[in-house]
């Protein structure tokens, strides 16, 4: 029976949550290929990483040392393809963050395995659901090769329960590559704020904004939300690039989304369509950005949103 | 320097994309088509390193039908200076098309590969980086740059990409989560391109019409030795589901108390 192997992703020794999100999808795998499941973590603190995995009772193997310091496509995805191929891995589960869409194609070209990407459901032992056509389309593909290699969309897929017992962590040893690729710097984007992709609350400015941020900001800090923009507002370079909310952006699925400004291009909508709970407001009582609320405003930003945090703030 | 871009005929993002009733595929009848608006970044920055780096030449590369020769057009109407088609009417999966586009390149042996970091039809993401194994060389996806596209630097069309003094190294910004993360690639390398890296430029009406003079060379998957049979197959398309629209509120007050008894989210 194959094993289904989860290629963890970790910072500083800390777990991604996508990687749980990958594990649900891997566990979903499991039950219909009866296969056991097995973890990955590779780079400086993969270890601790590592731990915080095995404690969902799976075997985690880590990939530590010198040449994986840095997360490089070549080694990354070197480490975890060997680990795969050692384990007899019959599917190789990835969280379909930068990280994942980077090394997971090198992955399966190197196990000779076909590739699902960005996978909103599993439909079956070999077939995945996933979006077309900036989510026009959902289509279900079916991959024909013995061993699959398939990255998750994170916001798709809940994290699942702890487990009564932890699993074994144990140091694989994998030939070190010789990338031809050499890290320079990484300029860290700084903020008090949760992350995007794993905010409970997204609030996310439009062209309304006019460039102005300090009310969406503001709103954001009284609900302790992550701050999104269209990508409008980040082509004219209002606000940072890793801000931008869409099928070309960020994918985000919180609890509560609050669009202010915002029209609702497609390109938009189909990275924040998943969100449990819409809220827009807008100027512009036909924009398309009220046919995917639960709640629509209509009504001026500047005025709405600050009254909006004095009325959460008196909530709290 | 040799650079070869790849384009690839896609849906216009702005057409109406409908699913078709036997849930095959989308309706195709009345859309219109396009260049990837990835690879139109792609071929920008190409344009502008060939620019900066003379002699050099651009190649633009698309695997797909014979209609596809309108969109290599459009790369040759942007300034590239010749095209080759790899003529396939049926769906190539992405890992076809890495493959198709490695025996080019052992033809080609380009310097520097850009693409579009993914297709807007099918939405990969995957194609550069199976190209970039396939080929044993390094890559740098979702490629992007430091300063705004309101900068002087983008103003002034200069590359983000930036060639190492002997031109065998790049330095390619990343466009990662949590911030820019830099790499230095040695060349020859794949570079996928993200949104931000540059704004492509439009073509000119001269060079529309240089663009029909410009030689286009079409070959096929089988006479590459390129078995396009797809590892990953689309069995069905379905609509999304929908999202109904919900109610108005009239005001501020209202919102805050609906989402707080009602959602139940604040």
């Amino acid at each position: 029976m194959a094993t289904v192997l989860v290629v963890g992703e970790q910072a500083h020794g800390h777990l991604k949550k996508a990687t749980l999100s990958a594990l649900t999808a891997a566990q979903q795998i499991a039950q219909n290929t009866g296969g056991q499941i097995v973890g990955v973590v590779v780079g400086p603190g993969a270890g601790q990483a590592a731990q915080e995995l095995a404690g969902y009772g799976i075997p985690v193997h880590v990939v530590e040392g010198a040449a994986f310091e840095h997360a490089l496509a070549e080694t990354h995805s070197a480490a975890a393809a060997e680990v795969a191929e050692k384990a007899g891995a019959g599917e190789v589960v990835i969280a379909a963050t930068a990280y994942g869409k980077d090394i997971a194609p090198r992955i399966a070209a190197k196990l000779g395995a076909g590739l699902a990407s960005d996978v909103l459901a599993i439909a079956g032992a070999n077939q995945f659901k996933r979006a077309m056509w900036a989510g026009n389309a959902i289509a279900t593909v079916e991959v024909v090769t013995p061993v699959k290699v398939v990255t998750v969309r994170a916001t798709e897929f809940a994290a699942p329960q702890k487990a009564q017992g932890a699993g074994t962590v144990t140091p694989a040893q994998v030939a070190a590559p010789q990338p031809k690729t050499k890290f320079v710097e990484f300029n860290e984007v700084k903020s008090a704020r949760p992350e995007l992709t794993e905010a409970r609350v997204v609030v996310s400015g439009g062209r309304g904004t006019k460039g102005d941020f300090k009310p969406i900001e503001q709103l954001a800090d009284v609900l302790n939300a992550a701050v999104g923009a269209s990508r409008a507002v980040v082509d004219a370079g209002w606000q940072p690039n890793d801000l931008q909310v869409g099928q070309t952006g960020k994918v985000v699925a919180p609890q509560l989304y609050v669009a202010a400004g915002i029209s609702g291009a497609i390109q938009h909508l189909a990275g924040m369509k998943g969100s449990k709970t819409i809220v827009a407001i807008n100027k512009d009582a036909e924009a398309p950005i009220f046919q995917v609320a639960d709640y629509g405003l209509v009504a001026d930003l500047f005025k709405a949103l600050p009254e909006m945090a004095e009325a959460v703030k008196k909530l709290q | 320097m040799k650079i070869l871009v790849t384009i690839k005929r896609v849906e216009d993002y702005e057409s109406k994309i409908k699913v078709k009733p036997d849930n095959s595929w989308i309706v195709t009848d009345g859309v219109n088509y396009r260049a990837n608006p990835f690879d139109e970044i792609a071929v920008e920055e190409g344009l502008r390193l060939r620019d900066s780096n003379m002699p050099s030449e651009v190649i633009v590369v698309s695997v797909g039908p014979a209609a596809a020769a309108a969109e290599i057009r459009s790369g040759l109407a942007m300034g590239a200076d010749r095209g080759i088609l790899v003529k396939h009417d049926a769906f190539v999966d992405s890992d076809g098309v890495a493959r198709v586009l490695k025996a080019v390149i052992d033809q080609e042996k380009p310097d520097l590969v850009l693409m579009g970091k993914q297709a807007v039809d099918v939405d990969d993401n995957v194609a550069g980086q199976l190209l970039a194994e396939y080929l044993g060389w390094g890559q740098a996806t979702f490629a992007s740059k430091k300063e705004s596209l309101e900068s002087p630097e983008e103003k002034a069309k200069k590359p983000g990409i930036q060639l190492g003094a002997d031109k065998k190294t790049a330095q390619v910004a990343r466009e990662v989560d949590g911030g820019l993360e830099v790499l230095e690639v040695q060349l020859p390398a794949i570079v996928t391109v993200d949104l931000r890296l540059n704004v492509p430029r439009y073509a000119s009406l001269p060079n529309i019409m240089k663009a029909k003079k410009k030689p286009i060379v079409e070959m096929t998957p089988q006479q590459l030795g390129v078995d396009v049979a797809p590892k990953v197959k689309v069995v069905k398309v379905e609509p999304p589901p929908q999202r109904t629209a919900g109610v108005k509120v009239p005001d501020v007050e209202t919102l805050v108390q609906k989402l707080h008894s009602e959602a139940k989210v604040i």
